[in-house]
C-alpha cells in the first residue's frame, strides 16, 4: 500500500470520525452533569433533517446549520424538561426522543418534499465545501510532509475543524474553569453542589444546552457537509456508537477523540474493504459493513474493564427532607 | 429537677453576645410539625450542644439556620441582626457553615477542588486554587487541621473527610459552625481528634453548634446544652450544671434508667454449647481460635472485646452464616449442622434466633414493607403460607402484633422499612426474632445507633426473655451495655476468650485490661499487645 492509499484511508477516517466526535463531546457534557443521554441519535437525526431541509429551501448551508442546531437544542430542552424539571426517567426520555426523531423526520420529509422522506439534493452554497488551508497547494510537492498536509490536514469541511478544536476547548472547560468544576461536581454529587449554594437544575440545563448545540453540529454534518441532503435514518446508529465511545473513553475528552478516531478508522477500512476477496471468495458487503458495530460490542464487553461513570448519572436530583 | 424552659440560666448577659438567636421558629412537613415555637440562643465563642432523640427536630432546625429549608414562621438573628436566610449561599455569607452528617464532598475531586467548589473567585480555576492552597495552609496551622490539599477524597479516611468539611466552612469565612452528628462515622481516636479541633475553634473565638444524641459527648465538650423533644425545645442548661441522667430524662420526657434494673439470674440446664470452634474470615485468616463456652437457660452471656477481635466471625459461625473450620455448636443437647448456604435456616428451625450486628445489611431488606420484614427468614413456616404461596393476611397479622408488642413507630406495617428510625428498625428485627419463641437468642450490637428511650425498651425485652428461661448470647462493643445486661462476661481478644468476669464485681479497668489481651489470672500475654492492636 503506498503513501497515497494510506493517506486516503486516514483522510476518510477523519471525515467519518467527525460526527462521532461531535456527538461524543455532546454526550460528555450531558453525562458529566449527571444526565444519561441515549437520545444523541435522535437529536442528530432531527438536526440532520432540519439542516438538510432548510439548506434545500434557502440554498444556504449556514442557515441550514443554524436550523440544525436550533432543532437539536429544542429537542434537548424537551428531553431536559422531562428528565431534569419533571424528574422523569432519563433513559425513557432519551428513547422517546429517538423514536420521535425517527418518525417525524420521515413524516415531515415526505409531507414537505414528497421524495420518500428525503430532502431535495443541495445546490452549490447549500452544502459546506471543503476548506483548503493556506499553502496546501504550495506545499503539496514537498515529499511526505506535503501530501500529509495537503491531503490529510487540509481539505476538510469546517465542521471537521470545529470538532477537533472542541476537544481542546472541552478539556480546558472541564478541568480549568469554574463552569467545568461545577459541571463535574453536579454529575458526581449534586447534593454537595446544592449545599455549596449552587443551583443543580441551572447547572444541568447549562450542560445540556451545550449538548444540544454540539449534537446539532453533528447532525448537520451528515446532511449538508458529508452528504448532500437528508436521507431516511441518515445517522444509522452513529449516536449509539458515540455513546459507546464516550463510555470507552471513560467520559474524558482526549480519550474520546482517540476512540472516535478508532471507530472512524474502522468505518474507513470497511469502505475500502468492500469487494475484497478472501481465499477467492468475495466477502459479503454486509459482513464488512457490520465491522464497526461488531467492534463496538467487542470493545465495550471485553476491553473496557470497569467503566465507572459519573456517580449521580441517571438520577434526577430531589432535595430530600 | 425542673423541666421548664430554663434559658435564663444561661442568659446572664454574656460579654461576647449572642452569635445566633432563634425565636418562635415553626416548620411543618405536611402533617408533621417538625419544629414548634423553637427558641434558641447560642453564645458567641462557645460550644453549644443540641441533644434529642432521632426525629426530635434537631436537624430540621439546623437546616433552617443553614438555609436548606425556610421556616414557616419565626425570627432568626445573626449577631443581633434579623436575617431572612433564603438559601445556603446566604447562610454562608452570614458566616454560618455546616458539616453534614453525610459529607457533602465530591469523591473523585481533590481536597482543594472540594474546598473551592461554589466559592470560586473567577471563571478560571487557577487563581482560586492558588489562593485556596495558601488559605488552607494558614487554616491548617491555625486550627491544627492537617490535610493534604492534593489528596483525592475517596482515598482519605472518614476522619480526614470530615476535616475537609470543616475546612470548607472555614474557607468560606464561617464564624459559626454547625456539626450534625459528627462522631457517628468516626473511630474513637478520630472523635478525640475532632473534639480537640472543636476546642481550638472555640478558643479562637468561633462558635460551634454540636448536634448529637450521645450524652457522653455533650458532657465532655459542650459549654451549654439545649434539649429537644418531639419538635419542641424543652430546656437549655449549662453543661456543668447538669448530668447525663437529667438530660436523658429531658430528651425522653420520662425517667430513663441508664443502668438496667434486673434481678439475679436463675440459670437452668445448658441450652447452647460451643465446643472448640475455629472460624476463618473471607481472607482465610483464622479469627476465632478454639473457642468453647456454654450458656444455660435463663442466663445472658455477654462477649466483650474491642471490635474486630473475632466477635463478628463467632456470631456468624454460631448462627450458620459462616462455615466453621472445626468445632461443634450444640443446641439443646443436639449438634447443629451449620455448614452450607442453608445453615442459617437450619439454625433458625432448630430454635436459634439471630439479631445480626448490622441490621440494615443483614437484618432487614430496607426496601421491603415492614410486614414483609416481619416474617423474613421465617417466611416458609406453615403459619405464613403453604407451598409456594404466602398467606399475606397471616403475615400482616403477625407484623401488626409485633408492632403493637414492641411499640414500633410509626405503627404502619405497610411503610417501607428504610423509613423507620434506627431504633424502630431494630425493634422490627427484635420482634421478629423474639416472637418465634426460640430457645437461644444471639444478639449482636443490640442498641447500635438506637435512641435512649428505645435502648431502655430493648434492654428490658432482653431481660424479659432471659426471665422466660431462654439462653442469650450478647455481643456488644459498648462495655456499659454488656456490664449492665450480662450475667457473665466473656472477654474476647485476638480470637480467644481470654477471661471470664462477673459483671457485679469486675471493674471497668479490669475488663479494659482483659480486652487489651492482658489477664492477670491466666498466663499474661505481655504488655504492648494493646498498642499493636489485634488487626492490621
Amino acid at each position: 500500500m503506498d503513501l497515497f492509499a494510506i493517506l486516503s484511508i486516514l483522510d476518510a477516517t477523519i471525515r467519518l470520525s467527525t460526527p462521532l466526535l461531535l456527538a461524543c463531546l455532546a454526550g460528555l457534557y450531558s453525562e458529566r452533569a449527571g444526565i444519561f443521554d441515549i437520545g444523541l441519535e435522535g437529536k442528530m437525526l432531527a438536526a440532520a433533517f432540519a439542516a438538510g431541509a432548510v439548506a434545500a429551501v434557502t440554498g444556504s448551508a449556514w442557515l441550514g446549520l443554524m436550523a440544525g442546531m436550533g432543532v437539536s437544542l429544542a429537542t434537548t430542552l424537551l428531553q431536559g424538561a422531562a428528565s431534569i424539571t419533571l424528574k422523569g426517567n432519563q433513559l425513557i426520555a432519551g428513547v422517546a426522543i429517538n423514536m420521535l426523531a425517527a418518525g417525524m423526520t420521515t413524516f415531515l420529509g415526505q409531507t414537505w418534499f414528497s421524495q420518500g422522506g428525503r430532502t431535495p439534493p443541495l445546490g452549490p452554497g447549500g452544502r459546506f465545501e471543503p476548506i483548503t488551508l493556506p499553502f496546501a497547494n504550495e506545499l503539496a510537492g514537498v515529499p511526505i510532509i506535503g501530501p500529509i498536509y495537503a491531503e490529510l490536514i487540509s481539505g476538510h469541511y469546517i465542521l471537521v475543524y470545529i470538532g477537533f478544536i472542541m476537544v481542546a476547548v472541552t478539556a480546558f472547560v472541564l478541568y480549568r474553569t469554574r463552569f467545568g468544576l461545577r459541571l463535574r461536581a453536579v454529575g458526581e454529587n449534586p447534593k454537595a453542589v446544592d449545599t455549596a449554594g449552587i443551583s443543580v437544575v441551572l447547572q444541568r440545563y447549562q450542560a445540556i444546552i451545550i449538548t444540544g448545540l454540539l449534537c446539532g453540529l453533528a447532525g448537520a454534518y451528515f446532511s449538508i457537509a458529508q452528504g448532500s441532503g437528508f436521507g431516511n435514518n441518515m445517522t444509522a446508529g452513529k449516536g449509539y456508537i458515540a455513546l459507546a465511545a464516550l463510555i470507552f473513553a471513560k467520559w474524558k475528552p482526549v480519550p474520546a477523540m482517540f476512540t472516535c478516531l478508532l471507530f472512524g478508522f474502522l468505518d474507513a477500512l470497511q469502505i475500502r474493504l468492500q469487494g475484497a476477496q478472501l481465499g477467492g471468495v468475495e466477502i459479503p458487503v454486509q459482513a464488512i459493513q457490520a465491522l464497526p458495530y461488531v467492534l463496538t460490542v467487542v470493545l465495550l464487553a471485553g476491553f473496557i474493564g470497569k467503566a465507572v461513570g459519573p456517580k449521580a448519572g441517571g438520577v434526577p436530583y430531589t432535595k430530600e427532607r | 429537677m425542673n423541666t421548664q424552659r430554663s434559658d435564663t440560666t444561661v442568659a446572664a448577659a454574656p460579654a461576647a453576645g449572642w452569635a445566633i438567636e432563634l425565636e418562635k421558629i415553626n416548620k411543618r412537613f405536611g402533617a408533621v410539625h417538625a419544629n414548634k415555637d423553637i427558641d434558641l440562643r447560642v453564645q458567641r465563642g462557645t460550644i453549644h450542644g443540641i441533644v434529642g432523640e432521632n426525629g426530635a427536630g434537631k436537624s430540621t432546625l439546623m437546616s433552617i439556620l443553614y438555609g436548606f429549608y425556610t421556616a414557616d414562621s419565626g425570627t432568626i438573628r445573626v449577631n443581633g441582626q434579623v436575617q431572612e436566610i433564603a438559601d445556603s449561599r446566604h447562610a454562608l455569607a452570614l458566616g454560618i457553615g455546616m458539616v453534614h452528617q453525610h459529607f457533602m464532598l465530591v469523591d473523585n475531586f481533590s481536597v482543594l477542588e472540594n474546598v473551592v467548589l461554589g466559592a470560586e473567585d473567577s471563571g478560571f480555576l487557577k487563581p482560586s486554587l492558588t489562593r485556596a492552597r495558601k488559605e488552607l495552609n494558614r487554616l491548617e496551622q491555625e486550627y491544627d487541621l492537617e490535610v493534604d490539599p492534593d489528596a483525592i477524597i475517596e482515598d482519605v479516611s472518614v476522619g480526614q473527610q470530615q476535616r475537609v468539611e470543616i475546612l470548607k466552612a472555614l474557607y468560606r469565612g464561617a464564624e459559626t459552625l454547625i456539626l450534625d452528628e459528627p462522631t457517628g462515622v468516626l473511630t474513637p481516636k478520630e472523635a478525640d481528634d475532632l473534639f480537640r479541633v472543636l476546642e481550638t475553634l472555640r478558643d479562637q473565638g468561633k462558635t460551634v453548634i454540636l448536634i448529637t444524641h450521645k450524652l457522653r459527648e455533650i458532657m465532655a465538650i459542650t459549654d451549654n446544652v439545649s434539649v429537644m423533644r418531639q419538635g419542641q425545645m424543652v430546656a437549655t442548661v449549662k453543661t456543668a450544671e447538669t448530668s447525663p441522667e437529667q438530660l436523658a430524662e429531658l430528651m425522653v420526657g420520662r425517667r430513663v434508667l441508664l443502668r438496667v434494673d434486673k434481678s439475679a439470674a436463675n440459670p437452668g440446664k445448658t441450652l447452647l454449647e460451643v465446643q472448640n470452634l475455629v472460624v476463618a474470615d473471607d481472607m482465610g485468616i483464622t479469627r476465632v481460635k478454639d473457642v468453647s463456652f456454654a450458656i444455660r437457660a435463663g442466663e445472658i452471656v455477654g462477649i466483650a472485646g474491642v471490635s474486630g477481635n473475632g466477635q463478628t466471625e463467632l456470631l456468624e459461625s454460631i448462627t450458620g452464616m459462616r462455615d466453621q473450620k472445626s468445632g461443634t455448636v450444640v443446641l439443646n443437647g443436639k449438634p447443629l449442622a451449620l455448614e452450607g448456604d442453608d445453615g442459617a435456616a437450619r439454625a433458625r428451625k432448630a430454635g436459634l434466633a439471630h439479631v445480626p450486628e448490622d441490621r440494615q445489611r443483614m437484618g432487614l431488606v430496607t426496601t421491603f414493607a415492614e410486614w414483609e420484614n416481619a416474617i423474613l427468614g421465617y417466611h416458609d413456616k406453615p403459619a405464613y403460607g403453604s407451598g409456594p404461596f404466602l398467606d399475606i393476611a397471616a403475615a400482616k397479622k403477625a407484623a401488626a402484633d409485633h408492632v403493637k408488642l414492641f411499640d414500633v413507630r410509626p405503627a404502619n406495617i405497610n411503610l417501607k422499612s428504610s423509613l423507620f428510625s434506627g431504633g424502630n428498625q431494630q425493634k422490627i428485627v427484635l420482634a421478629r426474632e423474639m416472637e418465634q419463641d426460640p430457645d437461644v437468642l444471639v444478639i449482636g450490637q443490640p442498641t447500635r445507633g438506637v435512641d435512649i428511650g428505645a435502648i431502655e425498651f430493648i434492654h428490658n425485652e432482653i431481660i424479659k426473655m432471659r426471665d422466660e428461661g431462654k439462653a442469650i448470647l450478647l455481643v456488644s462493643v459498648e462495655l456499659d451495655e454488656i456490664r449492665s445486661l450480662a450475667d457473665r462476661i466473656l472477654v474476647m481478644f485476638d480470637g480467644v476468650i481470654v477471661g471470664e468476669a462477673d459483671p457485679a464485681t469486675a471493674t471497668e479497668g479490669e475488663l479494659g485490661l482483659m480486652m487489651a489481651g492482658i489477664n492477670k489470672e491466666t498466663a499474661p500475654r505481655g504488655l504492648g499487645i494493646a498498642e499493636q492492636g489485634p488487626l492490621p
